[in-house]
């Protein structure tokens, strides 16, 4: 029914998590006092010159690797020439038109480059209360310029804000199964700006893009690309254009507003960097990055699927985020025969809806055993499935062994036929015409007979043989 | 004490060495010098005498720096108002190595500023002077290196040379220059100029003294990516003639074109006929795309110039004004008052040559003909051991005479630019007078062949006997 | 052939503030300097590669170990406008230009 489609590409800086700088042997560090880790070199004091950090290009690789991109076995830095106050050099050694990595695939993402660079050092605004005239003041801090980055390009494959979130959640599990950052948004180490524009459905031009930068979190992202689009949406539809620029959504207040006045687009003249020589990764490096590489969500999510049996979505669920998927192989671990994994992956969901999305399930106090324990209970029908659920509420709020919390608050399954039968009995007579809907074949009447019998048994009762009683009892099938 | 300044730096050293003179008194007796420096040749010296060991195969002879090379805590200037007072928190490299080697730090030298220039008076803190005639330029960009060493202010110096800073000085001040190969020293602690030309070298009263210093600055340094490994140990050289050795003499360099002065001419004809006396076999050779070397060395230069420039900003070091204004006043004010008219110009035209629409004309073309450069002496050291030119056009020419048109000044390096762009080394000796004013011969060969140029510079060297001095006051 | 709006746009991307007359020497140096360099364009240059970097080898990498890094008092040492432990400088008005 929609007019526009969104097209989105994002652009993903990666801080990675080697011992020293890209450039210098300074060591990386975060929250310590400021310019405690700087020397000539991230400086950019007069005579001083970059030497590139072998581990940060063995991530690089690896990352290519994980993304199915071509490695340049040789590539160029550049600089690019721009003038800040987080830029010691007025450049920034980067990468332009002979990048390390080319080309490659995340899921259903095309990735359409990858390159090294270093991060710029931190400004940090100081308001100056009390002063009439002048600028306001910035501190600048060095501890952090020169880390090595990896920054990653896609092309307008994300299709929605909301692909753009699950897509984003995926390459963070990959970067961190990898090892290669702690991908942490809220410390920087993670960093996403989104390229949005939007066409109308079914037509191959791109539109006029705008770049949302400076967001925090993918949901912001998420809202932020939501909030652009739908401007993007409603300036087209009332004749207007969108204009190229560089827009900050603030998720407070749903605003969108532009970070650069409308002047010319940068020019960084970049040139190649004659302080270095090209960027050769060895048969030695290349085979260590390979080595190196573990089983990503991907390749998780497809073992998943066919060893372990999960249905593909459940499958690509629990893999493309790695503490799900880790915490899932755990429960596995501890369980012996009776549930299925498929059946154990089922509780996951259950318990991530519990303690929120973003948390990961092994902070949480469920242990995966009491996992393991409750899918083995509900497997024998020791309990029903809605009373485990509850006692996976309990366990979360309180911790604890799944099987004590049955035995105290007395929610094992009612398997007396007999007692079930006589409140099944009684729920037919509360409700006749339920009952009459039901035996003509309306399986939708018995949405109230189970919900009756539940609240009787306070959800002990298995819905599944509640259901097949009250069948039985109106002969119907 | 004014006999221990008439010892070449080798002498001296040995001496030294030999417990026949004392480090501290050959210190001392430079030291008063360097303070006495009427040439503004030295931009700092050392306040006192260091406590100067013997050891060392550079036997405690001390050595001047010029301004751009970082040495802690002792003012290092570029010779840039931008930088005036600044002092690093670390040493180059080449100078540690230096230091490491025995030979202490007498004093930091004059420069055109941040090495754009040819004579010394694009310096921010005056220009230095010839001691053959105070009237006249002692050439650039190392102009106090040339002009200290010359005049018997220090035994030996150290310079750079990005298009021909060394030699041209060396010539203009009848003493000895080299530019290495690029790499074979380090750049760590050079404050930068055109970071793919940039080489530190030696300038010195004679080769031997050239030998034995360069033979302390070469070799990789993990700091310095571009720096390579310099295959064996420089040796003091001892050739006593020129039998086998083939020299090439381009005409493009040579001819009409380089407009190089009569009496320069001569005196480089004179050299080559020596040269053939001594064994040499001289036959003219081409370089096609040297006549371009100029210009696509005043594109490539000041391109990378204006990025390796754009560190000085006012925020960390240096000079800021303007700060009260806003940043971008800030920026702009620092830089216009810190930087002086040359490099204002090549930060314009380094600009302008990256920019957008502009790189392909002419960085990119001008990376070309670099290739073609590189080429064409590729060619020629397939038929001959060493080219040869006069390092300079012209013998020093007066304070003033050149300072109204850019272009004049930048031709006094058509003969020691193409090497830079080539990364070959070359050296300039003295090969006589013109006008009482010294003339300098320049060999260039391929790279890594310094031994050979050192040891061929000698054999000519003891043939020419040029007598060294001015007269040293 | 350089003009003095081309003067001014690049001393903008150079951050030179220059006065009305040096904009005016300044177009008419680096014209004069460009006559002269501009004859390099006029070489046939079809399939040379540009120089990169005049010595063909790639150099190791460093191992990435930490070095000790400076003091900061000898980092700030020099600075124009230092506070607290950092470099003060005038705030930015918008995103790097």
């Amino acid at each position: 029914m929609a007019e526009y489609e969104p097209v989105i590409g994002l652009e993903i800086h990666v801080q990675l998590q080697t011992r020293t700088k890209m450039f210098c042997g300074c060591e990386l560090s975060f929250g310590d006092p400021p310019n405690t880790h700087t020397c000539p070199v991230c400086l950019g004091l007069p005579g001083a010159l970059p030497v590139i950090n072998e581990q940060a290009v063995r991530y690089a690789t690896m990352i290519g690797l994980a993304f199915e991109c071509e490695i340049a076995r040789r590539s160029l830095f550049h600089r690019k020439n721009y003038f800040y106050p987080d830029s010691p050099k007025g450049y920034q050694i980067s990468q332009y038109d002979e990048p390390i990595c080319r080309g490659g695939r995340l899921d259903d993402v095309r990735i359409h480059r990858a390159h090294l660079e270093e991060d710029a050092a931190k400004l940090e605004h100081v308001s100056e209360s009390g002063r009439i005239h002048g600028a306001e003041r910035s501190v600048v801090d060095f501890n952090r310029c020169g880390t090595p980055l990896v920054e990653i390009v896609t092309e307008p494959d994300v299709r929605s804000p909301e692909h753009a979130r699950e897509w984003l959640t995926l390459l963070r599990a990959t970067l961190k199964a990898l090892g290669v950052s702690d991908v942490d948004m809220s410390q920087g180490s993670l960093r996403v700006d989104a390229n949005v524009s939007v066409r109308r459905v079914g037509t191959p031009e791109l539109g006029v893009k705008t770049e949302l930068k400076n967001m925090n979190s993918f949901r912001f992202l998420e809202r932020g690309i939501k909030a652009e689009v739908e401007r993007q949406v409603k300036l087209l539809k009332s004749d207007g254009a969108v204009e190229l620029e560089t827009l900050h959504f603030d998720p407070a207040t749903g605003n969108l507003t532009p970070l650069r006045s409308k002047e010319e687009a940068h020019d960084y003249r970049y040139f190649p960097e004659p302080d270095l020589m090209p960027l050769e990764v060895s048969d030695d490096l290349f085979a260590s990055a390979r080595d190196a590489l573990p089983e990503l969500p991907a390749a998780r999510a497809d073992r998943f699927e066919s060893e372990l049996g999960l249905p593909a979505a459940r499958a690509r669920e629990l893999a493309f985020r790695g503490e799900l998927g880790d915490y899932f192989e755990r429960v596995v671990a501890a369980s012996s025969d009776g549930p299925t994994p498929s059946e154990l992956a089922n509780w996951i969901p259950q318990l991530v809806e519990r303690i929120g999305s973003d948390a990961d399930p092994a902070s949480s106090r469920v242990s995966p055993e009491s996992i393991a324990t409750l899918a083995a209970m509900v497997h024998a029908r020791e309990v029903s499935r809605d009373a485990a659920r509850e006692v996976l509420t309990r366990l979360v709020s309180e911790g604890g062994d799944a099987r004590a919390i049955i035995e105290t608050e007395d929610l094992g399954a009612l398997g007396d036929d007999g007692a079930l039968g006589e409140i099944v009995d009684r729920a037919l007579a509360s409700d006749p015409s339920a009952a009459e809907s039901v035996r003509v074949g309306n399986e939708r009447a018995l949405g109230p007979l189970v919900g009756y019998v539940m609240r009787e048994t306070k959800g002990r009762a298995d819905g599944g043989e509640v259901r097949r009683l009250i069948l039985e009892r109106l002969g119907a099938e | 004490m004014s006999e221990l300044i008439e010892f070449t730096a080798a002498e001296a050293a040995a001496r030294v060495r030999a417990r026949d003179i004392d480090a501290g008194e050959l210190f001392e007796a430079y030291r008063e010098r360097a303070a006495g420096d009427e040439l503004n040749a030295f931009t700092w010296v050392a306040p006192e005498s260091p406590t100067v060991t013997a050891d060392g195969p550079l036997g405690g002879v001390p050595f001047a720096a010029k301004d751009l090379f970082c040495t802690e805590g002792i003012p290092s200037q570029a010779g840039s108002r931008i930088l005036e007072g600044y002092r690093p928190p670390y040493t180059a490299t080449v100078v540690r190595k230096l230091s490491d080697a025995g030979a202490p730090l007498l004093g930091k030298t004059n420069q055109d500023e941040f090495a754009m220039g040819s004579s010394t008076e694009n310096s921010g803190f005056g220009p230095a002077l010839n001691p053959w005639d105070r009237a006249r330029v002692p050439g650039g960009s190392s102009g106090g290196s040339a002009a200290a060493v010359a005049a018997g202010l220090a035994p030996w110096a150290i310079g750079t040379d990005t298009g021909g800073s060394i030699r041209q000085p060396a010539a203009l001040c009848g003493i000895v220059g080299m530019k290495p190969t690029y790499g074979a020293c380090s750049r760590y602690g050079m404050i930068a100029f055109a970071s793919s030309l940039d080489q530190a070298g030696p300038l010195t009263r004679d080769v031997t003294d050239a030998a034995l210093l360069l033979s302390k600055m070469v070799g990789r340094d993990v700091l310095d990516s571009t720096s390579l490994e310099f295959p064996g140990e420089i040796a003091l050289p001892r050739a006593d003639d020129l039998k086998g050795i083939r020299l090439g003499v381009p005409e493009e360099l040579t001819g009409a074109e380089g407009g190089v002065e009569p009496g320069v001419r001569k005196s480089f004809e004179q050299t080559l006929a020596l040269a053939e006396q001594l064994g040499a076999k001289v036959e003219p050779c081409r370089l096609p795309h040297a006549p371009h070397a100029l210009s696509a060395y005043y594109l490539i230069a000041p391109a990378e110039a204006s990025a390796n420039l754009a560190r000085f900003d006012g925020v960390r070091y240096g000079l800021r004004v303007g700060g009260e204004a806003g940043l971008t006043e800030m920026y702009n004010r620092t830089r216009a008052q810190g930087f002086g008219a040359e490099v204002k110009r090549r930060i314009m035209l380094g600009t302008y040559a990256l920019s957008s629409g502009y790189y392909d004309a002419y960085y990119g073309t001008a990376q070309k003909v670099r290739t073609k450069i590189s080429d064409d002496f590729r060619a020629a050291f397939e038929r001959f051991d060493f080219v040869v030119t006069p390092t300079s056009p012209w013998v020093a020419f007066e304070l003033g005479a050149k300072t109204d048109d850019p272009l004049a000044m930048y031709l006094n390096d058509f003969c020691t630019v193409p090497m830079p762009l080539a990364g070959i080394p070359a050296i300039s000796i003295p090969s006589g007078l013109s006008d009482g004013l010294p003339v300098g011969f320049q060999l260039a060969g391929p790279a890594f062949s310094e031994q050979r140029l050192l040891e061929a510079a000698f054999a000519l060297e003891q043939s020419i006997g040029f007598d060294g001095s001015p007269a040293r006051g | 052939m350089l003009d003095r709006d081309q003067v001014l746009h690049v001393a903008r991307l150079a951050r030179l503030e220059l006065t009305d007359p040096e904009v005016e020497r300044m177009a008419s140096e680096l014209s004069h300097v460009l006559d002269h360099i501009e004859k390099i364009r006029e070489l046939d240059l079809t399939g040379v590669a540009p120089t990169a970097h005049v010595v063909d080898a790639a150099g190791p990498l460093r191992a990435d170990e930490p070095v000790e890094c400076l003091d900061r008092d000898a980092v700030l040492a020099a600075a124009p406008a230092p506070v607290d432990g950092g470099f003060g400088v005038p705030s930015p008005g918008q995103a790097p230009a």
